[in-house]
């Protein structure tokens, strides 16, 4: 008899949550802004991963007889001080922004949303204290924080990740949270208690799925700030510990002392990060709009 | 209304109280041995005893945190481990340059941001609400960095329209009175100097504008949107008010709400910015002062300047919150 019952219900949540994400997905890709964020961010990912496949030229030893040639057929975006191709090292700093983007907002999501759901779920003083956390973390202006940390922790790259992800993490914690108290009075969360569920299965099973869209958003536009934010230390040398290492910020830093000779080590690496952080923001936005489409005017 | 205000000031005890908590540990917690991070590698067992002594290494970490607590109520924040000048004198010295960039960044994204929102909302759906939007999908985009060296290649490199960098031109030889250089060159009663000093404000605001310049208009025109479809703004058009009028004392009235909270909560993001702001443009701030205290390790000027960015972003919160509970009233009684 219990199995009889249970079949159906599960049929049709499975049916109901394929349901929202086919929808949101089809809506995603009639929305034009959307379609190009995803175009560009996945330019992106894919000017990382194949960087030592399709990348001409090595990108840590160059020719100094080379040195700050401007775009030529032999160098597309020209070479730098060093003589290194500039196009070789755009693409090799594309795999360290991707990496630290997406190694520090996951790690932001794995302290904010631990924080986030423990305070929603728990309510009262575990929730006033855990807020009041975040509150401390926020009060410290985003990227002095990360600065701060990276000076406590010294240069490197898992330091630079913890940076990035200290100073996205409670704003994730206060989104879920936020998400979190708004479905405890949820007829179908009051439901799921009344039938005996446990605090945790209540949590996990019930609400976070559907707490998880505006966490998924502000994860996508919080990798366009990451990416920034990790370019904005390297720019204030506070990049990959090893100067060689191509690091776009740090790249642009370089490029300063020579603005009148080599404009075009300006220009590459700044429209390189800006086009994947209007990647991300476009994208971004585009699943704000098909996940909850009534937020669409 | 009092009472909200003491309600709200008592909500800020914690959050100073964690702040206080974080830079301690900042200097006191740091990973080996604090004194020895701090003077590095070449210390002279003399100094790192005398550091050892003022921080009071050697003691409980509770009682570590008393001194720290009671030095700072006394305004000691320690010294600069570069020149030995205390670390609130130096900052003073420092801050009105950061203050007056700060505003000046602050006026053009208000004073673009604003009519920019107003004129997407008004033409909703047509080209000026694409091209605004645009404009604000760039402004968050390009990183401040980034926008201020095109800025200094183009019109101070390129066409030498603006100075490349720094507050004001050395040979015109401006004596400090306020650190404020609107103020000093007018004080000395030199409009040339003054005028040099305005064009070296320029290409640095736009920079350090640009990311509240976006919200702002973003915020401006989903508000005034939100509010235009109210009963009463059609209400309003029925009695045949002009378009005019309806714009400025129905829709803007209760449009400005949301705006001036956004506008208010920029300030962070703008002392975060001006800490690159005034790395491009060689800006003699607190921002720069940071970063060249990082290259040095000069861990009190760090610790008290985030401390003091800290303090400036939570009163200006407070004052935000205050002022938006004046203008709502549900917010004041709930």
């Amino acid at each position: 008899m219990g199995a009889t019952v249970a079949a159906p219900a599960i049929a049709a949540q499975d049916r109901a949550s394929r349901g929202l994400w086919h929808d949101a997905a089809r809506r995603l890709l009639r929305n034009g802004p959307a379609l190009l964020g995803l175009g560009l961010v996945t330019l992106f990912v894919a000017a990382a991963v194949l960087a030592p496949v399709i990348a001409p030229y090595d990108p840590i030893a160059g020719a100094l007889a080379d040195r700050l040639k401007p775009p030529s057929p032999e160098h597309w975006m020209g070479t730098d001080l060093q003589g290194r191709d500039e196009f070789t090292r755009i693409l090799y700093g594309a795999q360290v922004s991707l990496q630290v983007g997406v190694v520090s907002v996951f790690l932001a999501l794995v302290m904010g949303g631990t924080l986030g759901a423990i305070a929603g779920a728990a309510g009262g003083k575990l929730d006033a204290t855990l807020m009041r956390v975040t509150d401390v973390l926020l009060s410290i202006p985003g990227i002095l924080l990360a600065i701060g940390i990276v000076a406590w922790l010294g240069r490197g790259l898992p330091q630079i990740m913890l940076a990035v992800a200290v100073t996205n993490a409670p704003i994730f914690a206060r989104i879920l949270r936020g998400s979190l108290l708004s479905l405890r009075t949820a007829d179908y969360v009051v439901a799921a208690r009344s039938i005996g569920a446990t605090g945790p299965r209540v949590l996990l099973r019930h609400m976070l799925p559907n707490a998880l869209t505006p966490l998924i958003v502000a994860a996508t536009l919080a990798l366009a700030t990451a990416i920034i934010d990790v370019a904005g230390l390297g720019f204030l040398g506070l990049g990959p510990p090893d100067p060689r290492t191509a690091e776009w910020g740090t790249m642009l830093t370089d490029s300063t002392k020579f603005l009148r000779q080599a404009p075009h080590l300006l220009f590459f690496p700044g429209i390189m990060i800006v086009l994947t952080a209007i990647g991300f923001n476009l994208l971004g936005d585009g699943l704000r709009e098909s996940l909850d489409p009534r937020l669409k005017r | 209304m009092a009472r909200y205000i003491v309600r709200r000031l008592l909500m800020a005890i914690p959050v100073l109280f964690g702040l206080s908590v974080v830079l301690f540990a900042f200097v006191h917690l740091l990973p080996g041995d604090p004194a020895r991070s701090i003077l590095g590698q070449h210390a002279t067992a003399a100094s790192l005893a005398r550091l050892r002594e003022s921080l009071g290494l050697d003691r409980p970490l509770h009682e570590q945190y008393f001194l720290y607590i009671s030095d700072l109520l006394q305004g000691d924040l320690g010294s600069s481990l570069v020149n030995g000048r205390p670390v609130l004198q130096e900052f003073m010295l420092r801050f009105p340059a950061t203050i007056e960039l700060t505003l000046v960044a602050l006026l053009f994204a208000v004073g673009l941001g604003i009519p920019l929102g107003r004129l997407a909302a008004r033409h909703a759906q047509r080209w000026q609400d694409g091209l605004v939007t645009i404009i604000s999908l760039l402004g968050i985009s390009i990183p401040i960095f980034v926008l201020g060296l095109t800025l200094q290649f183009f019109f101070s490199v390129g066409l030498g329209w603006t100075p490349v960098s720094g507050r004001i031109d050395p040979r015109l030889g401006i004596d400090a009175v306020t650190n404020f250089m609107l103020v000093d060159t007018l004080l000395a009663g030199e409009p040339e100097a003054f005028v040099d000093a305005v064009l070296h404000l320029i290409l640095p605001g736009i920079a350090l504008g640009s990311i509240p310049l976006a919200i702002i208009t973003r915020i401006t025109r989903a508000a005034v949107l939100d509010v235009a479809n109210e009963d009463y703004v059609r209400t309003a058009r029925a009695k045949g008010l002009t378009e005019r009028r309806v714009d400025n004392r129905h829709i803007m009235r209760n449009a400005w709400l949301p705006v001036t909270t956004v506008v208010g909560l920029q300030v962070g993001g703008l002392l975060a910015g001006a800490v690159i702001t005034e790395s491009v443009f060689a800006w003699n701030g607190v921002g720069r002062w940071v970063v060249d205290a990082i290259r040095t390790r000069d861990y009190f000027v760090i610790q008290s300047s985030i401390l003091i960015f800290a303090l400036v972003f939570l009163t200006v919160n407070l004052i935000v919150d205050i002022l938006y509970a004046y203008l709502n009233p549900r917010i004041r009684y709930s």
